[in-house]
This record gives structure tokens, sequence and C-alpha cells, in this order.
């Protein structure tokens, strides 16, 4: 097992590859009461054409499958795993992104007892024609529950506007009509090619002994014959440079319109330190442009443009990546055009000075402070940055790295009007 | 537990110290507490957007944000609630702890300084806040009421406890009214705000890794008030049964949002709470509850049904969303829970493993600052001495009787339905 020291931060994060090819990582947090432990595939919504493990032609599987394969994986033959779970005084969960599937628990008694049914319960599938029937019903109403969701509709919007081919635009639970194709054979084929455990990572953070755990864990995937895998093989469909759509309106049962400016990403075929410098570096801008204490955000609220749902952020996966500003707000077209205009000049160095970009880095090392608070935060996202191969722990000295040459060369490489879109929820008239 | 409130009573508010090594940050919430009024409830919603937007030596709310951002990206924010009877207003700051960064500024005093300052030091002239910030607060309220809306979840609880609620003081929205924004002056929400300084039962929290000599030090500096006698809210009156009341609306959205309201007739502080707690746990509270489990997993026709309770007010709570065509079907499903419960339906396994889950919840919740701050401000408002591991103690010693019992105390009062346009 390999130790990792981080000093400054008076963290020490556990680390070993088992045979099968499992990731497992372990951060103790003393004085915490909870365990917090993730178990997740790099499996989401935008794997959806590839070769199945055993099988010899490229597939193309249903919108929504990996969400529904989430939901099917908590039930077994003697009944829901959130029953076992809750009679260990633990609480579960799961979730879908674009990326990846987690399936999780918290809780501050029975660790070892909780992590086993969490391991147990996802490297054992049961899925039959009538439970995957009944399942279809309840994610049914998850969609609709999206469908009435402007925010979500304005954050989906945007992607698609974006994205030509890039199964990223596709709805992460699919549609009422997509899953209604999924049978029980469609979730084996697709469990058995990405729930291996050499494509999967498990991470444990709280008040635990790391060496007992590891045991644990190690004796628990010995007893399991998984057979080695080759890399699982992905097919993503050449993506246009420029945007799908400039702008769209989604008309919706609302009083107040909402807003969203969107950039679509380049250079997505990044991968670690790269890959987190460039990610950092966006979100310094867009904090630089954006942020509450910056001139543009105090115009806009005082133009009346913008209020506290104002938000802003910057994503970037392997093989897409956007960047989305906006809110709520009384005037969609007024605020649209002022947060395009701002990028413009950004592209010309406006707004950008190197104090402000030393303001930024105090608080985003503040912030990441904060959230290392959470060991949701850390589990997660250690995870999220360990499949496109960065490292969480690294984010203070690369923060720390970013000079104003860095900034600038980002803003003129980023910004490019033909990567802007727009998407607008407007009250049904 | 290692939760070790330190409650320092000081000239017109209470100072509580929890020192904590757990986190890399320090957490400092400002409470101010008043009976919920339909004619002040607007202006209280405003004020503490107002405060927070700047001060005298801030003037602007970009100097006041950078200077934040220079405190290592300091958090700011501010929170209303309604508690029972009560309008609870929160200003809420996080700060990073010095020992983690590489250059020790002094963090503590420095970010505690901004908070008196943000109080006691508003941007106001001649008894009057700054005109330009309050117009620009109050188109942002204006916003903020309409977009509960926009969130059809949130729009339905809402209307629930408005029905339900209709002429007690909790069916005021926690925003107030969107009429009773223009009327609000610079000048008259500063005399609001005095008098809330001089009024209001007023509790500063702080949680970090914190000496509480030091913290008790800096705050004698910063803090000053009035002495005060604190208003108590007209304890509730019992509402005299009547019929369940049934309300349908209609809007053009793709999935029925029912929400459903009962009067428990137990609050904080009674002795029958811990049962009531246990009995939600089995009721509706988790993945495991008799709501989730026959609501979702049997019928299939929800993807959320879930209960909850607002403890100060003595109500339960169902929340559920389906097919417009299910109502009948949903509602009779979600009775028969209801009947199961007080028919004693449910195992000694289940109780067992309810509290399991609750006591869970719980520990968890002391994890965060701001949840630990939370489950202890449960006190101030009920003005009761329960320490977490009482609370522990008498989740665990509740019967399946004291279940029963409490279960059957439970009234149904509103049956909400938020519905699509078509009639099915």
């Amino acid at each position: 097992m390999e130790k990792i020291v981080f000093d400054q931060l008076k963290e020490e994060l556990y680390y070993e590859k088992l045979a099968n090819g499992l990731d497992v990582y372990i951060l103790p947090k003393q004085g915490f009461n909870k365990t917090y432990a993730t178990f997740t595939t790099k499996y989401g919504s935008i794997d959806n054409h590839f070769q199945p493990i055993n099988g010899t032609e490229f597939i193309k599987v249903p919108d929504g499958i990996a969400h529904f394969l989430e939901h099917k994986l908590f039930e077994k033959e003697d009944g829901d795993v959130f029953q076992q779970f809750s009679k260990q005084g633990a609480s579960a969960n799961a979730f879908t992104s674009f990326t990846r599937t987690a399936y999780l628990f918290s809780a501050t008694s029975n660790v070892e007892e909780n992590l086993t049914t969490l391991i147990d319960f996802v490297q054992a599938p049961y899925f039959t024609e009538q439970t995957v029937e009944k399942e279809k019903g309840i994610i049914g109403q998850e969609i609709n529950m999206y469908d009435d969701n402007a925010d979500w509709r304005l954050y989906f919007g945007v992607i698609e506007n974006m994205y030509h081919q890039h199964p990223v635009k596709i709805d992460i639970a699919g549609t009422i009509e997509s899953i209604s194709k999924i049978t029980k054979d469609m979730l084996y084929q697709c469990y058995e090619t990405f729930y291996h455990p050499s494509n999967m990572l498990l991470f444990i953070v709280g008040p635990v002994d790391p060496n007992k755990i590891l045991t644990l864990v190690k004796e628990n995937q010995e007893k399991k014959p998984f057979k080695d895998q080759p890399p699982i093989q992905r097919i993503f469909e050449e993506e246009p440079i420029e945007v799908r759509e400039k702008i769209k309106k989604i008309p919706m049962h609302v009083q107040s319109s909402k807003c969203m400016v969107g950039i679509k990403a380049i250079d997505v075929q990044q991968k670690g330190k790269e890959m987190l410098k460039n990610e950092l570096t966006i979100n310094v801008l867009l904090d630089m442009l954006f942020g509450q204490s910056s001139d543009h955000y105090q115009a806009l609220y005082d133009d009346g443009l913008i209020d506290d749902t104002f938000s802003y952020d910057y994503t970037q996966e392997s093989g897409f990546g956007f960047a989305m500003v906006g809110g709520d707000t009384q005037n969609p077209e007024e605020l649209a055009r002022r947060i395009k205009e701002i990028f413009i000049s950004a592209k010309n160095g406006d707004s950008l000075t190197e104090e402000g970009l030393e303001r930024v880095k105090k608080k985003k090392i503040g912030t990441f402070l904060r959230a290392i608070n959470s060991p949701e935060y850390i589990a997660n996202q250690f995870t999220r940055y360990a499949f496109n191969e960065m490292d969480l722990f690294d984010v203070v000295p690369t923060l720390e790295e970013i000079t104003y040459t860095d900034l600038i060369q980002v803003a003129q490489r980023f910004i490019d009007e033909k990567r802007m879109t727009v998407c607008q929820v407007v009250p049904k008239s | 537990m290692s939760k070790d409130e330190q409650i320092i009573k000081k000239n017109g508010y209470t100072l509580h110290v929890v020192p904590t090594t757990k986190y890399k940050t320090n957490t400092f919430v400002w409470k101010m507490k008043a009976p919920l009024k339909e004619n002040e409830a607007t202006m209280r919603a405003l004020l503490p957007h107002v405060l927070q937007s700047s001060t005298k030596n801030f003037s602007s709310s970009t100097k006041l944000r950078a200077y934040l951002d220079d405190l290592y990206g300091g958090i700011l924010y501010v929170d209303l609630s309604k508690k029972g009877d009560y309008h609870i207003i929160s200003i809420i700051m996080e700060i990073a702890n010095e020992k983690f960064l590489s250059d020790q500024e002094p963090l503590l005093k420095k970010s505690l300084s901004l908070l008196s300052e943000i109080i006691f030091q508003p941007n106001a002239e001649n008894n009057a806040f700054d005109k330009e910030t309050v117009e620009k607060e109050k188109r942002t309220l204006r916003q903020r009421i309409q977009s509960v809306y926009d969130d059809k979840m949130r729009y339905a609880s809402n209307r629930l406890v408005e029905e339900m609620c209709k002429g007690e003081p909790y069916a005021i929205h926690v925003n107030g009214k969107i009429e009773d924004i223009d009327a609000i002056t610079p000048e008259r929400l500063y005399t609001y705000y005095e008098k809330c300084l001089n009024e209001d039962e007023i509790d500063l929290y702080i949680v970090g890794d914190v000496k509480v000599e030091e913290v008790e030090k800096i705050a004698d500096e910063l803090f000053h008030l009035k002495d005060r006698v604190v208003q108590k809210a007209k304890s509730l009156q019992p509402v005299e049964k009547r019929d369940v009341n049934e309300v349908i609306e209609r809007q053009d959205i793709k999935q029925g949002k029912l929400n459903i309201g009962y009067r428990t007739n137990v609050k904080y502080g009674d002795h029958d709470y811990f049962a009531l707690q246990v009995f939600n746990g089995l009721f509706g509270g988790f993945a495991h509850s008799k709501l989730f489990m026959n609501v979702r997993e049997k019928a299939s026709l929800a993807y959320y049904a879930a209960s909850r309770l607002e403890s100060h007010k003595g109500l339960l709570l169902v929340m559920s969303g389906i097919e417009h065509k299910n109502f009948d079907k949903t509602v009779d499903i979600i009775h028969k829970q209801m009947e199961a419960m007080k028919n004693g339906v449910f195992s000694e396994n289940e109780i067992l493993q309810t509290k399991a889950v609750i006591k869970n919840q719980l520990l968890e919740t002391m994890d965060t600052s701001r949840g630990l701050v939370e489950v202890l401000y449960h006190n101030v408002i009920s003005q009761q001495n329960v320490n977490l591991s009482d609370w522990i103690e008498r989740i665990e010693q509740v019967t399946k009787e004291e279940i029963i019992s409490v279960a059957n105390k439970i009234q149904l009062d509103t049956i909400y339905f938020l519905t699509g346009n078509e009639v099915a």
C-alpha cells in the first residue's frame, strides 16, 4: 500500500491497485463521525456506442441505459439493498453522470459491514424482465420531474445547442420512449462490459484504519473470480468545432425568464496535468469576469439583469467540455448580449489584471480548503479527477502556478464567437 | 461526543462557541429571531440582503466581495427561515483557517471584524439605508418571490402550507409578499432594523479550531448590544377540528405534484417528540419507509414519495410526483400507510432499522459546521436544553406503543394537488 502525505493540508492518502485491476483509495479523517465510500465505474450516459465484452460487433444501446442500470442494481432476489443498508444504520445512494456511475453510502457505525454490502451489491447484478418493466414507471416519473424543471431544461438546452454528434447531448435518464426499449439482456451486456474492477475505483474517507479497510477489500475481491479484461472499445463520432445552434428559446409555464450563455470547449483531448491546468485557468478566467467582486457582476446586477441565481462554471471531460454563464433574468436578450460582449472583450485582455488574478487565486485556494471539509466532495471529485488522470491534491499547487501570461493565452484561445450559444426559458404566452 | 458547545450569555445576545479541529475553516452564524408578522415579513426578508451588500467602509458590493476574496475566498451569505411561528434571519460567514495556508494571515480576527461591520456599520446615513442599495435589493427580492412559482416542487409545498395554515402566522411566506415591496423605503427599513437590533433574540455561533477565551475576547471587542426581554410568539392555538380540505390547482405541467399535510399535535420539546421522529422514519423519512416502498417500489407510481416534519409547528408533510391520472390511487395508498402506522403494522426490526438510520443522520449532520449549528439552534427556538447525546438516547428509548400512540394523535388536514390542464 502506497502512502501519500500532503503536509500543508495535514492529510494522508493510501492507495493500492489490486490484482484484478481495482483502484482502492483510503483517506482517514479523524474527528469525523461519518465514513463515506463511493464505488464508481467509468461508465456514464455518453458510453452508448461500444464493443461489448465477448462480442465482435460494435453496438448502440438505448438512451438512458447507464442510469437505468444504476437503478436496477439496487434490487436483488431477496429485496432492496436500501433495506440492508438501513438495517446497518447507513444511508445509501447512487448517481449517473455523463461519464460515471457511482454507488455510495455514508455511515457512522458498522462501517465494515456497510462497505462489504456496497462492494457485494454492485458486483452481483440481478435483472429480470419483470423488475425491468416495473422500473420503467418509476424512471418515467423521474424523467417527467426533470421535464418540469426549468433550470434543468435550460442547462440541457445549452448542451443540445452545442453538440451535433457527441452523446453528451443525450439526457442522462433518456426519454420515456428510449427506456421502453431496454431489456434485461441489454442491462447484462452493459454490466459485463463496464463493471469489471479494472474500470472501477473505490474511495473510502472517514475515521477508519486504512490497513484494516484495505485487508477487507482485498479479501473480498480475492474470493471473486474476475477474468482479466482488455480495455473497453468505445466509438465517438467526429464532432465539429462550432456549435450546432446559436440560439434556442424554450417556452414553459414560468413567470421569470432564464438565460444561459455557453461556450463549447476545445482541447478536449487533454488529460492529466495539462487538462487540470486548462480547466483551472478557465475557471479562474470566469471568476475574474463574472465573480461577485468583478465590475461586470456589479454592472449586470445594477442594471437589473441578474439576481442571486446567477452562476458560472466550466467543466471539461475527455471528448467534450463547456462553460456556462447565466441565471434568472428580466431581460434574456440583453443579458445574452452583455455576457457575450464581456467574453469577446476579455479576448483582448479587458478586465484581466494581474492584481485581479492574484485575488481570484487566493479565493480559489480558500474555496478548495472549504471543499475538503466535505467527505462527499473529496470522494466524488477525487474519482472524477483520477478517471481523467488528474490528481485532486494538485489543485492548490496548480492554481499557484497560473501566471498572467497563462491567463491571457487561455482567454485568447478559449473564447470564440463561433463556439458560443444561448438558451432561454421564457414564459409561455 | 466531541461537540462541546460553550454557551455564554452576553448583553443582548448569546455567544455559542464550538471548538473542534475537524474543519479547515471557521464558521460564524449570526441569528436574529422574531415572531412571524404579516406587516413585517417582507421588510424582514429584505433586510439581510441589504446588510450583506455593502457597509460604511465597503460602500459597494464589489469592494466588499473583493475584500472577502482577499480573505482567501471567505464566504458570506444570508438566509431566512421559518421555525414554528418565528421568522429567522441568518448571516453566515465561513473563512479558511490560517493554519492551512502558506502565509499565515490573522484571518479569524479580520473576518469577525467584517461580520461586526456588516451588522453595526451598515451603508446608511441620517437614519436611512443607502437608497440605491435598497432599490436594487427590492428588485431582487421581487424576482426571488416570483421564482418560487417557477419551481413546481417548491411551489406545491408552499401552496400546501398556505392552504393548510390560512390565518395562522405560519402561512406567511418566508420572503414576504410582492405587493408589500413598493412601500418599503430606506428610512422605514432602517427604523425596522434598529428595532430588530434592540428587540430580537440574537445568537452568535462560532465553530472551528478556535480557543473559547480568545473568541470571547474578540467578541467582547466587536459586538455590543443592549439587554432586552425577548418576545415570544403567541403560543400555537389548537386548530379547530374541521373536515379534510382538498385543493386542486391546474397548470401546464407534465407531472402532478401531490402534497398532503397533517397536524401532528406534537412539537419539539414535547415528551413524545422523539416517538414522532421514529414515526416519521417508519412512515416516509427514508428509502426503507412505507411511502417509498409502497408508492414507488411496489406500485411504480412515483420517483419520490416521502414525508418530513416541521418540528416547531407540529406539521407532517408528505410529497410525491405522479401522473395526473394516478391521483386517487396514490392518495389511497398513502392513506393505507397512515392507517397501518396507527394500527401498529410495523415490526420491532423496522423500528430498530429506523432508529439506526435516524442516529446516523444526526451524527452526519453534525459533521458539517452548518448542520451542527442548525441542530444546536433547535434549543434556542424551543427553549429546551437537549444536548446531542440525550437526543440519541431518547430516540433509542422509544417503544412501539409510543409510536402507535403518537400516530393516533396525527390528523389529516389538507390534500393539495397541482395537476395538468387536461382533465384526466
